[in-house]
């Protein structure tokens, strides 16, 4: 892979060993450690402020990294400038040279590297994107989708070991960001390339990404298949900025080898082992609002459900496909229900007495301390939901 | 400060819509009609007289109306010299003040983009100049430079030079400040090395900038007579079209000279800008 | 990012360099307007002293000069800032016939040589039998001044947010009132800086002003015409105390700007 003067074959490996980035004053990037395999598609998620853009950029080799190495197809880059390294980056303002016309934007790196016929590749670049027709304009007269398109083109056409995007989707509106996103992922597995992608949309990082790791604060918090971070949540900080979570803080009891069980102030709840990253003392559990099942009435006691209540209905909102409730337990706070219209409207309204029943093995356990994050009930708190409300949009 | 209005990398945006009406015309009547009244007029005056003919009644500095175009001709056979020294002086002024203008314009717009304080004194330093007399500082370096250096056309130019430098930088300065580094970072990323992305990406962008910093100076330079003249760096020797134009009308009084050499100055500026403006693409900042 | 900038030292070096090239005049005029008088020319170091600084107008002339580069400076400058303001509000606000024509009309005097436009004016002059003297310095500088504030305003005014102007008329005020009351106010520190230009440009210029001014002098052209026999140290104090007063008005203007945008980079 070590010449950039030739087409990657294929994708490659990028490896981070203890990479650490530091500011005065602040660290961006604390002890990270990835290995991203050939040929994914790997989504770095999190909240403005987290790192992932300066991550990012240290593989781009628009930064250096305090401390650590970067490898690329085994072979150490940390040192490197941007321009001799392997890979590309499609940049969040699509930095489209504006001087140039499409063509020569997209032609630019294979210029520079010597390739021969640029123009004819730009062309093919530019057709995998539907702008082969624009391809004498200037940028300041595309829109914004196709200054992204082309932007894309730009780094494609020069087949990186490793292409890097940067939030590349967020100026776009849905519609387009939806096409986009599939497009991205076609061309992905077509041209067989590695990508890393960079986003705070975790609904964008679970629909494009094979790989997907969750970041705050510098660190990496869970990495994962976005199926796993979403059932299985490690932390409470993944498992709020991933969808919504319903956090308890609970005593274990009693276990046998497969079950843990725990109490709620009174009610037992139970989880599988696997399920649970920590076996003893004080633990926080959770449970998906959409796992949960409503009911007006005390539901039988089962072994495989775990079964809390009576509560009080304190809101219903009826959003079309499903109606979200929040239930108010006694000891426990606000607790969060998606229920799935089955039937027509709600079928509890506010001031009801309800009782909140799910499968033991949709529960998880995290790994955080009580103590440590606080966030122990599903977050009502105004920030909790401005969060939220940002990543929905 | 003002100046940086001269990079003109913006043009005046449409921005509310154009009301029309008779306000308009009241707020422009005054201006425009000084402006022709001691404008356009000395102009059109300056070509008559560049035509006039000796009076018959043989005084000094007096002449009379008439169609005498061999003026012209008289003038550029007795000054050709002058007039070549001027342009050639003021191209490689330009090209020189160019080379040491732009590393201080791009010091300023780029590297001390994010330290304001920096770029602040440094600004600073760089107007400076405007605020202390041009003639005192141009005699200093008189009496700076050694003796056997004064007179010679090495010395007009370094002072040509130096007389332009802050009209050069305010403009560049004022083009690089708005360049996007992520163009940088993008061509970069793109393979291409640091020189490559200077010139393929950077001083294209600014451009706009440099071309109106060479055009405020270059214009300027041809008709300048202060430098060159004997009392401060120049010597017979050096003597330009602007020495020629003043003397011919302030001490001989010789009017039609003094008018058509005028004349053929600005007709040459203009073909030499004309030509620059087209070749540089940047029609569109007139 | 650092590793973008041209070859490391090239640019720092040449800057400074050319830093050098251009403050050292100024500190030498600076300095030599300490220099202890003894004969006519102010050439060789003497000595320090403080007498010139303490007598400025010692040497015949040169307040007189002086006092009138003021004059013609304050007048010319009023005169420009008000005329070249009003066209420069048209231009950018009113939609015309012949817009473009303007426009050209007032760039053309910056592209044209001070030899030219001073002879022409002259010629002028001359021919209408006005007589030269201070009058003709001011007309003379008034009209290339003009062409500077236009530049300068015109560019504020289309930088202005038309949104402010729309929320004065939506809280009822006039046209009129929407003028003096937003818009004005708005442009004042454009106008000022169009204006400080416009002084700075009169009060040292000299091509223009030898063709158009007779038997008057200015300082400029006192120094011209000293030149040959030798600058006066006085005009060295003079234009030394111009420099300063200039130098800290600018110092001042930064220091309230930064200020200003640490207040609000806090709030």
């Amino acid at each position: 892979m070590a010449d950039p003067q030739s087409f990657a074959e294929k994708g490659a490996d990028l490896e981070l060993v203890g990479i650490q980035k530091r500011y005065p004053g602040f660290t961006a990037v604390e002890n990270l450690d990835l290995v991203i395999p050939a040929g994914s598609f790997f989504a770095l998620l999190g909240p403005s402020g987290c790192g992932k853009t300066t991550t990012l950029r240290l593989v781009a080799g628009l930064e250096e990294p305090t401390q650590g190495r970067i490898l690329i197809g085994g072979k150490d880059v940390s040192r490197l400038k941007p321009h001799k390294r392997p890979v590309n980056t499609v940049f969040q303002s699509y930095a489209l040279f504006p001087h140039m016309t499409i063509q020569e934007n997209v032609a630019f790196g294979l210029r520079r590297r010597k390739i021969g016929d640029p123009v004819g590749k730009a062309h093919e670049a530019l057709r995998l994107v539907e702008l082969d027709h624009v391809a004498d304009r200037k940028p300041a007269q595309l829109s914004g989708g196709q200054q992204q398109r082309v932007a894309l083109a730009r780094a494609v056409v020069n087949r990186p070991a490793l292409l890097l995007l940067d939030e590349p989707l967020g100026a776009l509106d849905l519609k387009l960001r939806r096409q986009m996103q599939q497009e991205l992922k076609q061309i992905q597995q077509e041209v067989g390339l590695t990508f890393l992608h960079v986003t705070h949309d975790q609904e964008e990082a679970m629909t494009m990404a094979d790989t997907v790791a969750v970041m705050n604060k510098g660190r990496i918090e869970q990495m994962g298949a976005p199926e796993e971070l979403y059932e299985l949540p490690q932390t409470a900080f993944v498992a709020n900025f991933l969808g919504q979570s319903n956090l308890f803080g609970v005593e274990v009891v009693g276990s046998t080898d497969q079950v843990l069980h725990t109490n709620l102030n009174g009610a037992r709840i139970s989880l599988p082992r696997s399920r649970s990253a920590r076996e003893s003392g004080t633990i926080t559990i959770g449970v998906r609002p959409e796992k949960l099942s409503l009911s007006t009435h005390e539901p039988e006691s089962e072994l495989s459900l775990n079964v809390l209540g009576p509560g009080r209905v304190i809101d219903a909102s009826f959003i079309g496909v499903s109606t979200q409730y929040t239930v108010d337990l006694p000891g426990s706070g606000p607790v969060e229900v998606f229920a799935q219209n089955m039937q027509a409207g709600p079928i509890a309204g506010a001031g009801d007495e309800v009782w909140l029943s799910w499968h033991v093995e949709h529960t998880f356990g995290l790994a955080d301390d009580r103590v440590e994050t606080g966030a122990l009930t599903a977050d009502l708190s105004t920030r909790a939901i401005a969060t939220r409300a940002s990543h929905a949009e | 400060m003002a100046f940086t209005a001269f990079s003109a990398n913006t043009k005046v945006a449409d921005q509310a819509p154009r009301k029309r009406g008779w306000i308009a015309l009241l707020l422009l009547a005054p201006g425009i009609a000084y402006m022709l009244l001691f404008f356009v007029t000395p102009f059109i005056q300056l070509a008559i007289t560049s035509l006039q003919a000796p009076a018959e009644s043989g005084g000094i500095g007096q002449y009379v109306a008439a169609v005498q175009f061999s003026n012209y001709w008289v003038a550029i056979q007795e000054y050709w010299p002058q007039l070549l020294r001027s342009f050639v002086y003021a191209v490689i002024a330009t090209v020189v003040g160019l080379i040491l203008s732009y590393p201080l314009a791009y010091l300023l717009g780029v590297t001390l983009r994010n330290r304001a304080m920096l770029q602040g004194i440094l600004l600073i330093l760089v107007v400076a100049p405007f605020f202390i007399s041009l003639l005192l500082r141009t005699l200093a370096w008189k009496s700076i430079l050694p003796n056997e250096f004064i007179g010679t056309d090495g010395a007009v130019i370094f002072g040509l030079i130096y007389n332009f430098i802050p009209f050069m930088v305010l403009p560049m300065f004022a083009s690089l400040q708005a360049l996007d580094l992520r163009l940088v970072e993008a061509g970069s990323d793109l393979y291409a090395s640091p020189v490559t992305v200077f010139r393929k990406v950077t001083l294209p962008l600014s451009l706009p900038g440099v071309v109106s910093g060479t055009l405020l100076s270059f214009i300027p330079m041809s008709g300048d007579y202060v430098v060159a003249s004997r009392s401060f760096l120049g010597s017979t020797d050096t003597a330009m079209v602007g020495n020629v134009i003043e003397s011919n009308f302030l001490q001989t009084q010789n009017y039609p000279m003094a008018a058509a050499l005028s004349i053929l100055l600005m007709v040459i500026i203009l073909v030499i800008v004309a030509t620059y403006v087209r070749k540089s693409g940047a029609e569109d900042l007139l | 990012m650092k590793r973008f900038t041209l070859g490391k030292a090239f640019v720092p070096v040449v800057s400074i360099i050319t830093l050098i090239y251009l403050l050292l005049p100024i500190m030498y005029v600076i300095a030599f307007s300490f220099n202890e008088k003894r004969g006519r020319n102010n050439i060789s170091w003497r000595g320090f002293s403080l007498e010139n600084w303490q007598n400025p107008c010692g040497a015949p002339q040169v307040c007189e000069a002086f006092g009138n580069s003021i004059l013609v400076g304050v007048v010319a400058t009023i005169a420009a800032t008000v005329l070249g303001t009003m066209i420069a509000i048209a231009l950018v606000r009113y939609k015309f016939k012949g817009r473009s024509t303007v426009s050209l009309l007032l760039f053309t005097p910056m592209a044209t040589p001070e030899v030219v436009l001073g002879a022409g004016l002259a010629a002028q002059f001359l021919l209408a039998g006005v007589e030269k003297g201070i009058g003709t310095i001011i007309l003379a500088h008034t009209m290339f001044c003009i062409s500077y504030v236009v530049v300068a305003v015109k560019a504020r005014v289309a930088s202005l947010n038309p949104a402010i102007e729309e929320a004065g008329r939506d809280l009822y005020a006039s046209p009129a009132q929407v003028f003096w009351r937003i818009t004005l106010p708005m442009l004042t520190p454009g106008i000022i800086g169009a204006a400080l230009l416009s002084f700075a440009l009169s009060f040292d210029d000299f091509i223009i002003t030898n063709f158009n001014s007779g038997t008057a002098t200015t300082f400029p052209k006192f120094i011209y015409i000293s030149a040959m026999k030798g600058v006066p140290a006085q005009a060295n104090v003079l234009a030394s105390m111009v420099f300063i007063a200039a130098l800290l008005m600018v110092i001042f203007f930064q220091i309230i700007n930064i200020n200003r945008k640490k207040r609000l980079a806090r709030v």
